[in-house]
């Protein structure tokens, strides 16, 4: 069994990471898959949520937003349409932006696409919030 | 005759106007310097997709009944013509859109809506009277995947629709700053050799030529995947990303044109202009020169009337 995995997180804007990592955890679209060395070849869409990687010891979160990943025993590709590392992302401003979306969903007489990109937008605010928490404060 | 401060005037014009094509210049060159990086990383993202979505086909019991596969006859098509938002690109636009009139002129017997990306193109097919399926501005000035996205949504829609048989894209090719190669890309239904299937027109010509030494390198490992979601609906959405993908390259590849043009464009505008402050300070000059001498003339004719 290969005793590291491959990590490759890819955007259409650029390559956000490539590193050995211990294990992976991904946003599945039906739920999060936790990947160790030597996994199943498997494919999978991906939702809106947080990636986390064990690097040493350390636990990395970043954000994914959409895409696909393809699991091999010794590597994992994420092909995500916008992914962050936690030391990215503007803590103030996800937070703003989670507010911004929380006051279009409340608003009455919007249509459902409206509604929908709204719940997008939030859930996207949220997960940015919630990987930024991540950077700045504990180890888990 | 012109006097000295005519010149004086002329020559400050002129160098305001160089000025300006030079600003325009360094501007046109960071930009282009921009999307030349953006096409160069958007390539590991479009080889990947393309990679997986390759041994999601091989996997696949019949991909030719997939509706974004499926040939029909191409009787309704559209075409899509990628042209920028401004003018000042030397010919980049004016040719883009001779070479798509021309396209459309020699497919006029089919039923054609077309699709505008950028105000030149969208302005030209309008006063021609065509079918509009969509239009699109200011994308160019910084592509974004999320333009993509939306775009290829819209064609997706049209194609599987069954409103348009065939989607054609004409635009400008980046080769290098001087260079742009107009070409019209078949976008959907997707070429059966991309996807490393043999293609029904041409059974014998299955391989991908292009991609065929990097393949021999690499050879698509036919791994038995788990699949998370059904294939089908698996297959779907990484079809639908692939046109996204594709058309986020074209829209990338399309802006460095156009910025590569601008840059050259005013490049050589501020060397005509250079040439013609030269000219116009020669000849003020020369009329500076015709003065002293008359007035030494005078002068010298003067004082020897004086003497005499």
């Amino acid at each position: 069994m290969p005793p590291q995995i491959q990590l490759e997180v890819v955007t259409p804007a650029r390559r956000v990471l490539s590193a050995q990592v211990d294990s992976v955890e991904l946003p599945g679209k039906d739920g999060y898959l936790g990947i160790l060395p030597g996994h199943a070849p498997l494919i999978t869409e991906l939702g809106i949520g947080m990636l986390s990687y064990v690097q040493s010891g350390q636990t990395h979160y970043m954000t994914v937003i959409e895409g696909f990943a393809e699991v091999l025993s010794e590597r994992v590709i994420v092909l995500a349409e916008v992914s962050e590392r936690a030391e990215e992302i503007d803590p103030a401003r996800a937070k703003e932006s989670a507010k911004r979306a929380q006051e279009r969903l409340s608003k009455s007489g919007s249509t459902e696409l409206d509604w929908q990109r709204a719940e997008v937008s939030l859930q996207r605010a949220l997960t940015r919030q919630a990987v930024a928490g991540k950077a700045s404060g504990y180890q888990s | 005759m012109p006097t000295l401060i005519d010149f004086r005037r002329r020559i400050r014009s002129v160098k305001n106007t160089q000025q300006i094509t030079r600003a325009m210049k360094f501007i046109a060159a960071a930009r282009l310097r921009k999307a030349q990086e953006g096409v160069i990383a958007a390539r590991p993202y479009a080889r990947e997709i393309l990679r997986v979505l390759r041994s999601a086909v091989a996997r696949m019991e019949d991909p030719a009944t997939h509706p974004l596969l499926e040939r029909r006859p191409e009787q309704r098509i559209l075409v899509v013509l990628l042209t920028g938002d401004r003018g000042l690109a030397g010919p980049f636009n004016a040719n883009v859109i001779r070479y798509g009139l021309t396209f459309l002129r020699e497919h006029s017997s089919l039923d054609i809506k077309v699709m505008a990306i950028g105000r030149k193109g969208r302005d030209v097919l309008r006063k021609r009277n065509y079918k509009f399926a969509g239009e699109y501005l200011n994308v160019s000035l910084s592509v974004e995947f999320k333009h993509a996205k939306e775009i290829g949504a819209r064609i997706i829609e049209l194609y599987s629709t069954q409103e348009v048989d065939a989607v054609y894209v004409i635009y400008n090719e980046f080769k290098s700053v001087l260079v742009q190669r107009l070409v019209a890309e078949k976008l959907l239904p997707i070429d059966p050799a991309v996807l490393g299937q043999p293609d029904p027109d041409h059974p014998e010509a299955a391989k991908p030529q292009a991609d065929q030494a990097e393949a021999q390198k690499n050879p698509p490992a036919l791994v038995d995947y788990i699949y998370e979601q059904p294939p089908q609906e698996l297959f779907k959405a990484l079809v639908l990303r692939y046109v996204d993908t594709e058309i986020f390259r074209i829209l990338l590849e399309s802006s460095a044109a156009e910025h590569g043009a601008r840059m050259a464009a005013m490049d050589s505008a501020t060397n005509n202009a250079a040439d013609l402050i030269d000219e116009l300070t020669l000849e003020m000059n020369k009329i500076r020169q015709a003065g002293i001498t008359r007035e030494l003339i005078e002068i010298v004719s003067g004082a020897a009337s004086a003497i005499g």
